[in-house]
This record gives structure tokens, C-alpha cells and sequence, in this order.
């Protein structure tokens, strides 16, 4: 007989939905409700039986495979472990306590999406809300190089743009939309304003927003791609709004310039409360990327890019980054938790990991799986294994797992890893 | 016809769900093995949809299916994954980030 769960938290990015109606029978997701194509996959595709851990592809017992893990990280001058973003923040603090006791480098997959958004937040603040706030207050919605029609389905009609709040009773027709972007997309459908920045030139539209905001008078016709009056009309609404947030993504922290892109964005949405109320919020991909700075950020004092091979962290963003220590041949051991590197990283990075002892704690088969040495199959947090994650808007959520859990979770196997290695 | 491209890649719709039939599933393989391509460049370069480009960067080289996107002029796109990962250089400018957009590239009918 089935059953039907309510309220179940979908991990797979960081809106977090916690409205799902999920109907197990058997141990499988038989029937989803509420969930979008990237969430709906993750549930529909999850198989929670058990699975073997592998020694260099062959199928061994838990014990031997976290024996031999153990022994390839003791053995290294220089691990690193690297992930984190798709695993409970339980797990996260795991992983932490690992790279302390091994004087590892830890890093997670923040630092290929939002670690240049952490750098600007440590140059000039955050002037932040959370999706709640969004929902009920604002008027002026802008996304500045992000889609979330494609990576985050649902933010639209859940938080931004449609949902009818306090302040936002008619729902899209309180709100106005704005889309910064250097192509069209889906998301750039749903705009009321769609501003076609040339690539590369996000900086100088937003130096010239802050300028505009201010009242100063700009000579140059064209910004940007983007024609000054155009600009100004921006500006106009921006200083107007009610209540203004800006949800930027990936078109700001990897072109260039990076995070000196978004300390300008956040330094013009701080000067905007001058006048409104303005926030932004970086629109986190991984189900608990948030979770991963904010744990960091707690056991360290770092949101990433962590060494502790002096015995206390040091912080080094170019130094200790997984892309720099991989394409430098920096580290001789990787622990890679719940993320692909090899499927996601520049290939001059991931190649390192054909030279070096890898070892994988993934729900899932992985590219970088593929090729490890140990592969350890865990639980899935949220589908089967219990765990915190934090939202975008770094809120956090108490996950409500669906199925019976059969494997082992990443806590639980970093716990018997952490007793297993002697410490440095 | 070579010239000087700008790549951006990104995430699709489709890459996402090749994702969760695995990452060694043709669906994840189609998904991201393609570039899409402004058509008045795709014209120039005598090239329709379906047909393969030479795409190169600093850092490495790759054969793809073009299909015409919603780009401006100059402008490639590629579906984040390990085929456009083979066009992205280490370099991250002491941040950690590599040029996940901005590439510069090169493109060539095959």
C-alpha cells in the first residue's frame, strides 16, 4: 500500500521547496507532486538499495573500503576534500573535523559558483532579506545574470515573480521584473525589462548604475551594450521601488572581473537604501551549497578554500581553491563528497585526478566516481538520509527523507573515516 | 572561417535531466555535447544545425553538432559538462573561479 508524504523538502537547488506531496510504495518514489523537472528527477531517478563501496572497481565490504580510504589519506603529504554542496550540513561539519584532524585542504563547489560572491561579501557586506521578505514585500524583482527558468524552476512562482504576498496581493502585476542578461533566455520571457548587457561589461553598467543613482550626469550614450536612457530608467525605478532585490547568478562571479563584479552590485544595492528598502541574494545551485559556506564559515572562520596543513585554518581563495591545487598538481590524495568534479571542472583541473588516489562518497554514479580508487555509496540527504540544509536566502531547513534509509549516510561514514585515520 | 568567438557555458533544461539518468547516459551525452551559434554566423559559416564545428581555446580543442541558439553575433554557448569543461582554462585569476564565461574561441567547419 502506498503512502503519501507532505511538505517533503526537495534538495536538488537551493530554493529548498519544502511543498512537495511525495507517494512512496515499495520503497520507491511512485508519484510526485509539486516538483519541478531538475527536483522531480532527482527523486524519480534515486534507486535507495543498497550498494557494494569498490576498491578500484571491485566490490569489497564497508569495513575494507573505509580501511583503504583511511590508509590513502594517512599516507598523503597533501589531501584534499573538495564537495559538500549536495550533502547535509551534519555531514559538512564531518568533513570539516576530517580536514582538521589530516591538515587537509577543504573546499567546496562554492568555489566554481558563488566564491567570488563570498569574496564581495567580505569587501563590502551583504545587504540581504530572505525569500519570505521577497515574496511579501517586493515590487522591483531584478536577476542579473542568472536564469532561473532553467536552474531554479520554481523560484518564480514560489518567491518572485507570481505568488500574491502582504504587500504583493495582485502578485505579478505588483511586481515589476527586470533581466540582466548578455543573451536572451527563458527567463528573460517573463520580464517586464530585459537589459542586453554585452559580455564582459557588467561592470561598468553597474559602476554607471551607482553613479545614476546618485544623481550624477554620465556624458557616454552607450554603456555596456546598453543605451544610457535606458540606464536611467533603471535607476529611476530602482530609487522608486517599495521594496527592491536583486537575485544575481553565475553571469557576474565567472566572467571577468568575477567578485569585483559583484562587490559593485553590492555596493549599489547598499547605497540604494538611501532611498528603498534593497536586498540581494545570490542564487545558490546546489541543495546546500548555502549550508557548506555557512559551516565553513562556523568551524573556520572561512566560507571556503580552507587549509589546515599548519595545524589552523588559513583562508587563501587562488591558493587553496580546488580548480588552483588540482591544475597546480598541488595535492597527492582527493576525498570527494557529493560532487563531480570531473564532469564540472576545467579539464586542466580534473586531469590531476587520474594522477592522484580518489576516493568518492556519492548517492549516485559519478564521472569522477568512474575513476576512483575507493567509491563509498551513501544515502541520499533528503531522499533517504536525514540532515539540514540551508536555502539561498541561507534559512535552514530540517529535511523530511521519504524513503527507508538501507545505505549508510555521509555522516555516518566520515564518522568511522575520521576514527580510522591517525591524526597529523 | 575562424574568428574571434566569446564561449559562455551554462545550465540547460536538458542537461539537468540528463544529469539524473547519469552522467553516463546518452541523454546526459547529447545534452551536452553541442554548441549553439547566432544563425547569421552559422550562415557565414556555411554551416546549418546538425552539422559539426572545430571549436578551440587556449586550453583545448572539441568537435560538436551546432544548433542555432537566441545568441548575439559572436557569442557561443555550450551546456555545462565535460565536453565544454575541455575549453575552459585552469587560470581563476587568484579566485578560484575559472572563465566559465568569456572564453575566447575559435571556430572552424569541420
Amino acid at each position: 500500500m502506498s503512502t503519501l508524504i507532505e511538505n517533503v523538502v526537495c534538495t536538488f537547488c537551493g530554493s529548498l521547496c519544502d511543498d512537495l506531496i511525495v507517494e512512496v510504495d515499495d520503497g520507491r518514489v511512485i508519484k510526485l507532486r509539486k516538483a519541478c523537472s531538475n527536483g522531480g528527477g532527482l527523486f524519480q531517478h534515486y534507486d535507495p538499495a543498497p550498494k557494494s563501496p569498490t576498491i578500484a572497481g571491485q566490490e569489497v565490504t564497508w569495513e575494507d573500503a573505509i580501511r583503504e580510504a583511511a590508509r590513502i589519506l594517512d599516507r598523503s603529504d597533501s589531501p584534499l576534500i573538495y564537495g559538500l554542496s549536495s550533502t547535509a550540513s551534519e555531514a559538512q561539519r564531518k568533513a570539516i573535523a576530517l580536514a582538521d584532524k589530516l591538515g587537509a585542504i577543504v573546499d567546496s563547489t562554492s568555489s566554481v559558483c558563488h566564491g567570488p560572491t563570498g569574496l564581495a561579501m567580505q569587501t563590502v557586506g551583504e545587504p540581504t532579506c530572505t525569500l519570505g521578505e521577497v515574496r511579501n514585500r517586493a515590487d522591483l524583482v531584478i536577476f542579473w545574470g542568472c536564469n532561473p527558468a532553467e536552474s531554479h524552476t520554481r523560484h518564480f512562482s514560489r518567491y518572485s515573480v507570481m505568488p500574491k504576498g502582504m504587500l504583493t496581493p495582485n502578485g505579478r502585476r505588483d511586481r515589476t521584473v527586470v533581466v540582466v542578461d548578455v543573451r536572451p533566455t527563458a527567463s528573460t520571457r517573463v520580464a517586464d525589462l530585459f537589459l542586453q548587457v554585452a559580455p564582459g561589461k557588467d561592470y561598468e553598467v553597474l559602476t554607471t548604475l551607482r553613479a545614476l543613482v546618485k544623481g550624477k550626469t554620465i556624458t557616454s550614450e552607450m554603456v555596456g551594450g546598453l543605451p544610457l536612457a535606458q540606464l536611467q530608467l533603471l535607476a529611476d525605478q530602482m530609487r522608486e521601488c517599495r521594496f527592491g532585490v536583486v537575485h544575481m547568478g553565475m553571469g557576474l562571479t565567472q566572467t571577468g572581473g568575477r567578485d569585483v563584479n559583484v562587490s559593485e552590485l553590492f555596493a549599489l544595492v547598499a547605497e540604494l537604501n538611501e532611498y528603498s528598502r534593497f536586498s540581494v541574494i545570490p542564487m545558490r545551485g546546489h541543495g546546500n551549497v548555502a549550508g557548506a559556506d555557512q559551516v565553513m564559515t562556523w568551524q573556520t572562520g572561512y566560507p571556503f578554500a580552507v587549509s589546515f596543513n599548519r595545524g589552523y585554518p588559513r583562508y587563501g581563495p587562488g591558493e587553496f581553491t580546488t580548480v588552483d591545487v588540482l591544475a597546480r598538481g598541488e595535492v597527492d590524495a582527493a576525498l570527494i563528497i557529493a560532487s563531480d568534479p570531473v564532469a564540472h571542472l576545467p579539464q586542466a583541473a580534473a586531469r590531476h585526478l587520474d594522477r592522484i588516489p580518489t576516493i568518492v562518497l556519492d548517492p549516485m554514479p559519478t564521472l569522477t566516481g568512474a575513476r576512483a580508487q575507493v567509491v563509498l555509496p551513501t544515502a541520499c540527504y533528503g531522499l533517504d538520509a536525514l540532515g539540514t540544509a540551508y536555502r539561498m536566502d541561507s534559512i535552514p531547513l530540517q529535511l523530511r527523507p521519504v524513503l527507508p534509509r538501507q545505505r549508510p549516510t555521509d555522516e555516518e561514514v566520515l564518522d568511522r573515516i575520521i576514527e580510522a585515520v591517525p591524526a597529523c | 572561417m575562424s574568428g574571434n568567438f566569446t564561449l559562455i557555458t551554462g545550465r540547460t533544461r536538458a542537461q539537468g535531466d540528463g544529469l539524473h539518468q547519469g552522467r553516463d547516459s546518452e541523454a546526459y551525452r547529447l545534452a551536452t555535447r553541442l554548441v549553439e551559434m547566432n544563425d547569421e554566423d552559422m550562415n557565414t559559416l556555411g554551416v546549418g544545425e546538425g552539422d559539426l564545428v572545430s571549436i578551440s581555446t587556449l586550453a583545448g580543442q572539441v568537435t560538436v553538432p551546432v544548433k542555432k541558439g537566441d545568441l548575439p553575433r559572436g557569442m557561443l554557448f555550450m551546456p555545462m559538462g565535460p565536453t565544454a569543461n575541455l575549453l575552459v582554462g585552469g587560470e581563476t585569476e587568484s579566485t578560484g573561479m575559472p572563465s566559465y564565461k568569456g572564453e575566447l574561441a575559435e571556430v572552424e567547419a569541420v
